[in-house]
């Protein structure tokens, strides 16, 4: 009686439908400015696979081994070496290339928006009273959610999962960011305006170099979960790795399914060394 | 003119801070502020004017708001009430690219903790004010190899400040300071991080940089002993407010109040007062009175010995009773009986200095200029006097003392 009662006088909140009526709104109206950064993301990626399948898989592995080599030991290089010459030996070359390009891309984007937006609220707390909520709800809703409308104003296709990599990988950048500047010791900022510093100057002579090492590792955070992604993104046809994976998946294939795995591995863990220290060696120098 | 002149700054913390400035001067304590306004009082209207040219060292506990105060001085912290007139111009009045200009070109800052970049090198940090003023990169290397050539750095230009010792740093961070040239130099506890022997150094060292450069320092410490050794004038301040301004001697000798006098009490005066603090009028006699005069001047002053002086004041020698009168019934002049070699000081020497050279010599020493000319003398019981706090210019019978603690 009593539940009964109460089921009818608490109506319940229509949130799918204010949802449901904004994305429809937006993409009515909006549908110009999705068609552009639609167009521009498309020719990013398709420059990077472009650049990627350019060079033979031999030439491509030498040149990524020199930079493992650079940015790490030897034993690095070694890894590089075995990891990609077994992902062309599977047959997976071609899908690890697109994948590569769409990681590059949601990677480079959102450092390009995210570090600027770390800026911002580094100087402005009104700013970061907004972001920060709006950052763990990008970095807690599920993923999948946002495929859809992203798949609404992007079609199907490899957009949508570029959109949908960045929602989801931005946030360490932007936090990151945020962190080391805030983080330089109040006593340098002190310096730096005692001696005359305009804002930029002290960004960009003080704070932003100091706060490099935070910087960096929120960029290998970035690049790392974007990676995740590429599974994700391949249910909405974004080519790849993750295509095979999934495919696998579906066809409950379990060896096909653990070949494709392998080289999201190999990826993820070239990346992330190459992310990490690719900066490291020229501070060492400067400190030797 | 003063080059700075503080006008009533005031620093309130809290919410109605603007409020509370009103409130102190209708007679609010802040006691009050704080218990019914939530308002924490920095700064309580603080006047002071520095002149051209000399240390001028603010002292105080921590807490006691100088370094709040020092940051006012060139707006690294907004005052809430009052004026800071750097060359008779209001810095609150100006303009964010007129203040610039002021941190640019007339005041600069050593910090506490060095706060040298990290990321850069030792020159690269020395030049950092001027290339935010983009001189041209030849001409700014120039002038930041000369100030660390002035603060004994040279040959350190690219190392990291990491790789330096804590003195090393601060010298760094002098240099920083020196390379903008600037008229006014704040030091907020720019030697407080350091051990006691590497601050001595940097203090003998300032002084020295000072001697050559004439900037108007304005030097924060917690210790009495380093305001007393470097400062021309101090300011010693307490729970934000400024308890008395005079030079190192008034603090010690005329405290403005019980406050002052407590803070003082603990002072090693045998680092702080000279022979000219302590020294007293002579008992003198020219080399051409016989003997007989001497001993009747030494009886009619109570005295033991004279100093024997030409007629130029310069100092010849000493003579004592018993020599006189030896001289008397041998019927020698003052000449034979002259102890040309009595003990002598110059009028800056630190009276802990002193305290050997007096207990081995039965006369007592004696103050002289460059030019030998005798200035005064120093027995023991006013060495003694001084360290127990009493300094009375002027004694009248120096020489008797002598007589009574030898």
């Amino acid at each position: 009686m009593l539940n009964n009662l109460i089921s009818a006088e608490m109506p319940k909140l229509p949130i799918a439908d204010w949802v449901d009526s904004a994305v429809d709104w937006m993409s009515m109206n909006l549908e110009g400015l999705f068609e552009g950064i639609s167009v521009s993301i498309e020719n990013v990626v398709d420059f990077f696979t472009w650049i990627f399948m350019l060079p033979h898989p031999i030439l491509f592995i030498v040149i990524l081994a020199a930079l493992s080599y650079l940015a790490g030991k030897w034993k690095m290089a070694l890894f590089t070496v075995l990891g990609f010459l077994l992902i062309w030996n599977l047959g997976y070359w071609d899908a690890t290339m697109n994948t590569l390009a769409l990681v590059l891309t949601s990677g480079l984007i959102s450092i390009i928006v995210g570090i600027p937006i770390g800026i911002w609220c580094a100087k402005s707390r009104g700013a970061s009273n907004i972001i920060t909520p709006l950052l763990d709800f990008m970095q807690t809703m599920p993923a999948f959610v946002y495929l859809l409308p992203a798949v609404t104003f992007f079609s199907l296709g490899v957009v949508p999962g570029v959109i949908a990599s960045i929602i989801f990988a931005i946030p360490p950048t932007i936090r990151m960011t945020n962190l080391g500047i805030k983080q330089v010791s109040g006593e340098l900022v002190e310096a730096a305006d005692a001696f005359g510093s305009t804002g930029a100057q002290k960004l960009f002579k003080v704070q932003l170099p100091l706060a490099m090492p935070n910087i960096m590792a929120g960029i290998n955070q970035t690049i790392m979960l974007s990676l995740s992604m590429v599974v994700i993104a391949s249910m909405i046809g974004a080519q790849g790795i993750g295509v095979e994976v999934y495919r696998a998946v579906t066809q409950l294939q379990i060896g096909k399914g653990f070949e494709a795995g392998l080289a999201v591995v190999v990826l993820a863990i070239v990346l992330d060394r190459l992310s990490q220290n690719i900066f490291k060696p020229a501070q060492k120098r400067r400190n030797a | 003119m003063p080059i700075l002149s503080i006008r009533n700054v005031s620093k309130l913390f809290g919410p109605n801070a603007a409020q509370g400035v009103k409130l102190l001067e209708q007679g609010q304590n802040k006691q009050q502020l704080a218990k019914e306004k939530q308002i924490t009082v920095g700064v309580n209207r603080v006047n002071m004017d520095i002149e051209q040219g000399e240390i001028f060292v603010i002292m105080g506990l921590s807490g006691s708001g100088k370094s709040t105060l020092v940051r006012m001085f060139n707006r690294l912290i907004d005052p809430t009430a009052g004026q800071i007139l750097v060359h008779d111009k209001d810095i609150m009045k100006m303009n964010a690219e007129q203040l610039r200009q002021v941190r640019r070109k007339t005041i600069s800052m050593v910090f506490q903790k060095f706060a040298l970049f990290p990321h850069r090198s030792v020159i690269d940090n020395v030049e950092y004010g001027l290339e935010v003023q983009k001189v041209e990169k030849s001409q700014r290397r120039d002038k930041a190899k000369q100030s660390l050539e002035l603060v004994g750095l040279k040959g350190w230009e690219d190392k990291m400040p990491d790789e330096l010792s804590g003195g090393m740093q601060q010298r760094v961070g002098l240099a920083r300071a020196l390379a903008n040239d600037p008229e006014v130099l704040l030091m907020d506890e720019a030697f407080s991080a350091l051990d006691p022997l590497i601050r001595r150094d940097m203090q003998d060292e300032l002084l020295d940089l000072q001697e050559k450069m004439k900037k108007t320092i304005i030097f924060i410490t917690h210790d009495l002993d380093e305001a007393l050794r470097i400062g021309d004038r101090i300011a010693l301040m307490r729970d934000g407010e400024v308890v008395q301004i005079g030079s190192p001697e008034e603090i010690l000798m005329q405290p403005a109040n019980g406050y002052v006098e407590r803070f003082v009490e603990d002072v090693d005066l045998s680092k702080v007062l000279t022979a000219s603090h302590v020294m007293r009028r002579p008992e003198t006699i020219t080399p051409d009175r016989g003997p007989r005069v001497a001993l009747e001047l030494m009886r009619e002053r109570g005295v033991s010995n004279l100093f024997v002086i030409d007629r130029g004041k310069r100092l010849l020698g000493a003579i004592t009773a018993e020599d006189a009168s030896r001289a008397v019934k041998d019927k020698l002049s003052i000449q034979d009986i002259l102890i040309p070699e009595c003990p002598v000081c110059p009028p800056d020497k630190l009276i802990g200095e002193m305290f050997e050279q007096s207990s081995t010599s039965p006369i007592p020493i004696s103050v002289v200029d460059e030019e030998n000319r005798l200035l005064g003398v120093v027995v023991r019981g006013s060495l003694l006097g001084a360290m127990a706090g009493e300094v009375n210019n002027e004694g009248v019978n120096a020489n008797a003392e002598q007589l009574d603690i030898g």
